[in-house]
């Protein structure tokens, strides 16, 4: 959607820095306009954030790969030992907590592309109406993505306490006997997480949509109107079609937010029984006092594989878009 | 076009049967919305000795501000929002400054790696954090520095989470400003280029004054997100003294709050400078968001 830019090819046609033996373009333009002094300090403008980024994010996610395939306590670098694929193996088959932390990543996508975003493309449609007081409404949608998950998380324990929240004292469930557990009892808590999760996704997406909407060309809904469309109608075939590149950057935001959940699990019960994810059975790896951190890389290894599978098609598919405009 | 458009639009509001019932719709949805947070302030004030007795669902004998005083007061809550305040500047600006640099260089120049360089950023930052943690923590605690930390290492200071917020938001910054920066007209930078002007006065004194809408927006977002981080906090930290305030609420609420009403105090003071910069901010905030989409 941002990435409209035109590009118009620059004339200066020098090799980065550092590979001034390979095969250079013809010179052309501004190359004999770049005093070497210009190129030692572009080389530093895009060297020092490139290497912090590089060794702090990308070093580290391939250490995670290599260390999937170790076992080592911590403690000292000879207690390193490689293993194979044998974290693999004891993961896929013998803990109990990973292939339900992988169907609860699942289920957390499920319901945010199938609840918190159709509901959010509902509201950003109605609020686009150019009705009063929408600046109002989309700030009372909007406040939860503001206020941080982890505060989110403890809002939603007020919601949810099984003596003293505002569901159980609502429905009288709050003396003790007639308790519903929703933070503690591993068949609802899941769902209590969700709906805190759903709560703050919609006005994320809401927000995403009415920018996308604020695109349409104005003269469509003009000539479906002049066609005798009603609204329906009109959202269904001319609307909805031309937000199909806010559609695609909201399936990959979700399924992004989907592998990322964290925060409000880890507030809410630490992700144990009926909530774990992936990302809490790595972050206890090593915040827990086990510290296996070969097995604990093997999860983030699969982590990584998910997303990388989906943003790379998705960057690539963005860059190439961009490269031709 | 767009003035027919709005014409037309003005002509067709007169259905009023439609519009209040949308009205009717938003407004208790929007009530709806906001239930939990203001649950949240109802309990905060009042006293734990009333919903004690009268339960939480009651008609309140006396509201006060006390909780938000005493969750301040006995949680030095200052000294967090003070060790918030000590990572959050920092990283927002080195990473705006960080980000600029690498959006103009693949924005003004058109080298091969370009396109690659671009790409690793923002893959980078769209990341699940998770992902990386288990060798960064490890690299932290490897990485001595006896007198530049209390702590004598990366792990538990406050210059760790200033370094990894800058490396892992610059990704998205620098993709967002890129874009920006492309838009510019070239004939800003070619001009100063023939007139002889260095490279790092292109970027400092003509490019980077002209992104100032693009780094305000992103500013605010940064500064959102930042001070909203708990995950990093919770791994990278281990004293709990040195907390930002975010994952210290989770350390105070253990310690400090004993009862439900002060832990609701305790979390909406939190949430107080996140949402006085929202507010203040309010179209920065949401053309920030926008920018940049592809946000995770």
């Amino acid at each position: 959607m941002s990435i409209d830019a035109t590009k118009t090819r620059e004339a200066a046609a020098m090799p980065p820095p550092g590979t001034a033996s390979t095969k250079k373009r013809v010179p052309q333009g501004h190359k004999r306009l770049l005093t070497r002094r210009d190129r030692i300090t572009l080389g530093f403008m895009a060297g020092v954030p490139t290497v912090l980024h590089v060794a702090l994010v990308w070093v580290t996610a391939l250490a995670s790969i290599a260390l999937a395939f170790t076992s080592w306590d911590g403690i000292g670098f000879s207690s390193i030992k490689w293993v194979g694929l044998d974290n693999f193996k004891q993961l896929f088959t013998d803990n109990p907590q990973f292939w339900p932390a992988v169907e609860h990543n699942i289920i957390w996508f499920v319901v945010l592309i199938a609840v918190p975003t159709p509901l959010g493309l509902f509201l950003a449609v109605q609020l686009d109406k150019k009705i009063r007081f929408s600046r109002v409404y989309q700030t009372a949608f909007f406040l939860p993505v503001v206020v941080s998950l982890a505060v989110t998380g403890f809002v939603w324990q007020l919601v949810y306490n099984p003596d003293t929240g505002l569901i159980n004292s609502l429905i009288g469930a709050n003396k003790p006997g007639h308790y519903i557990d929703w933070i503690g009892d591993p068949h609802l808590n899941l769902w209590a997480v969700l709906i805190a999760a759903s709560w703050r996704h919609t006005g994320y997406m809401m927000i995403l949509y009415l920018a996308g909407l604020k695109g349409v060309d104005p003269s469509l809904r003009e000539a479906s109107s002049l066609d005798g469309a009603n609204e329906w109608q009109t959202f269904k075939n001319v609307i909805f079609p031309t937000l199909r590149p806010t559609n695609t950057v909201v399936l990959v935001v979700t399924i992004i937010e989907a592998l990322r959940a964290f925060d409000l699990v880890f507030v809410f019960n630490k992700g144990a029984q009926g909530t774990e994810l992936l990302s809490i059975l790595i972050t206890n790896n090593i915040i827990g006092e086990s510290s296996r951190i070969g097995y604990g890389s093997a999860i983030a290894v699969v982590l990584l594989v998910i997303s990388l599978a989906v943003i790379i098609p998705y960057l690539i598919a963005t860059f190439r878009k961009e490269r031709r405009a | 076009m767009s003035t027919n458009a709005a014409a037309l639009g003005k002509q067709r509001t007169p259905v009023r049967p439609a519009r209040i019932l949308l009205h009717t719709f938003l407004v208790v949805t929007a009530l709806a919305w906001l239930a939990p947070l203001l649950w949240a302030v109802f309990a905060a004030l009042r006293p734990y000795s009333e919903t004690s007795t009268k339960g939480y669902v009651s008609w309140p004998d006396k509201l006060s501000l006390d909780n938000f005083k005493n969750a301040f007061e006995q949680s030095d809550m200052l000294h967090y929002f003070g060790n918030t305040l000590i990572i959050a500047v920092p990283a927002v600006l080195i990473t705006l400054l960080l980000s600029s640099m690498v959006a103009f260089y693949v924005s003004r120049f058109d080298f091969r790696l370009n396109i690659f360089l671009l790409l690793v950023f923002t893959a980078g930052n769209l990341l699940p954090q998770q992902v990386i943690i288990t060798p960064l923590y490890r690299m932290y605690l490897l990485i001595d520095l006896p007198g530049i930390t209390v702590s004598g290492k990366l792990y538990d200071s406050a210059l760790g989470l200033v370094l990894i917020h800058v490396a892992f938001q610059s990704g998205f910054c620098a993709f967002v400003l890129s874009n920006y920066m492309r838009m510019l007209p070239h004939e800003l930078t070619e001009a100063a280029l023939v007139d002889g002007a260095s490279v790092w006065r292109m970027y400092w004194q003509i490019v980077l004054p002209l992104c100032k809408p693009a780094m305000a927006a992103l500013a605010t977002l940064l500064s959102i997100w930042i001070y909203n981080d708990f995950f990093w906090a919770i791994v990278l930290i281990s004293t709990g003294e040195n907390m930002p305030i975010t994952s210290a609420l989770n350390n105070l609420s253990g310690q400090y709050f004993t009862d439900p009403n002060l832990i609701a105090a305790g979390a909406l003071l939190t949430a107080i400078p996140t949402l006085i910069v929202y507010f203040v901010l309010q179209r920065q905030f949401v053309s920030g968001l926008t920018l940049g989409a592809n946000k995770g």
